[in-house]
């Protein structure tokens, strides 16, 4: 109990600053080339990642908003790409509870899950006392928040100096990134399946079906793999 | 149908932002939290959600990789494509490194764009 609080939200906050933090990070280096090429103020940008933080519902959006989609649509799209969100927060919120834990807290504290903190917590919450995971978890958040938007606003004053080769390396480590860290935080042979699906049909529908590509690739992709799940485990019921 | 061009004013990038993004994606943190151990996060219903939802983040990355913005459309497509499986059988290999995915990615764009 010697150790004060603002010690274990400085705990959390340097976590910020291991390897899953450096390659979100990075990612953002390559977004914030993304988000300048599509036409969005600096402070749109910051905005936007602040009240989302979540890298692919901010691809999609931008994607949407500057397609022309109708708000809607462009919430539909948004929507289906951030159901990833519940089931992680449901297995990191009884990891984060104390329970003198009140609720609002652990609404507020939801906002800042995504990949990497997800990450991060589920490896390192059994070396902080249950009592503090949520001022240790409020650092880590706010210093992803935070560095990430460091990043964004650097990007904005920095981007015309890049050469051609650093910024095609540098906005090649979004896809990179998450093609590894969602694989990686995929349990399940559907989710596997799911994946390869839709990293195939999403560039074909973009050519054959532009503007509803990610949702048509999500449920043709997903039912797919839902559908070969079920079929297996049929199967193997069946041998047994 | 309202879209993000239709009002010219300065706030209404910023409504947009909220009303379809922030709303749309932090209604399932909210979710998540309601929910919180009572979900049984193995039920078949929940794993189609999530199959869907996966399917679409990936294809967001193939859009990223066959169809890219800026510097990394220069590079040939045979040489993104390369460079992708790569690294992922690199993560493979190493027993789900993602640093050495990263590495051998990143280095065989290098490679493409020097060729």
């Amino acid at each position: 109990m010697s150790v004060p609080a603002w010690r274990w939200f400085a705990r959390g906050s340097r976590q910020a600053f291991t390897l899953p933090g450096f390659l979100l990070f990075g990612a953002f280096i390559g977004f914030g080339a993304l988000t300048r090429e599509a036409g969005l103020s600096l402070a749109q940008t910051l905005y936007m990642n602040t009240v989302i933080w979540a890298l692919p519902a901010e691809i999609i959006l931008i994607g949407a908003m500057f397609a022309g989609a109708s708000l809607p649509a462009a919430a539909l799209g948004v929507a289906l790409s951030s159901v990833r969100l519940m089931p992680m927060v449901v297995v990191l919120v009884p990891e984060m509870r104390a329970s003198s834990t009140r609720g609002w807290v652990l609404y507020a504290l939801s906002h800042f899950i995504a990949v990497t903190s997800w990450v991060i917590s589920l490896d390192k919450f059994r070396e902080v006392p249950r009592a503090w995971r949520t001022t240790w978890y409020f650092g880590l958040g706010l210093t992803l928040v935070a560095g990430a938007n460091s990043i964004l606003a650097a990007i904005y004053l920095l981007a015309p100096q890049l050469p051609a080769f650093a910024a095609a390396a540098l906005f090649f480590l979004t896809p990179m990134y998450f093609l590894l860290s969602l694989w990686g935080s995929a349990r399940e042979f559907a989710s596997h399946a799911a994946m390869v699906a839709g990293l195939v049909l999403g560039p074909l529908f973009h050519l054959w079906m532009p503007g509803i590509d990610l949702i048509a690739a999500g449920l043709i992709g997903g039912l797919g793999a839902f559908a070969l799940h079920m079929a297996a485990r049929r199967k193997k019921a069946g041998q047994s | 149908m309202m879209s993000f061009q239709s009002i010219d004013a300065w706030w209404w990038p910023y409504l947009f932002i909220t009303l379809a993004g922030f709303l749309p994606t932090d209604i399932w943190r909210w979710a998540g939290v309601a929910l919180g151990t009572r979900l049984d996060e193995t039920s078949p219903s929940m794993m189609l959600v999530r199959a869907i939802a996966t399917a679409q983040v990936a294809a967001v990355i193939g859009n990223l990789v066959v169809f890219p913005q800026c510097a990394l459309a220069a590079v040939p497509l045979a040489g993104r494509i390369i460079a992708v499986l790569a690294g992922f059988a690199a993560y493979l290999l190493t027993g789900r490194k993602l640093i050495a995915g990263m590495l051998v990615a990143e280095g065989l764009l290098f490679a493409a764009m020097a060729f």
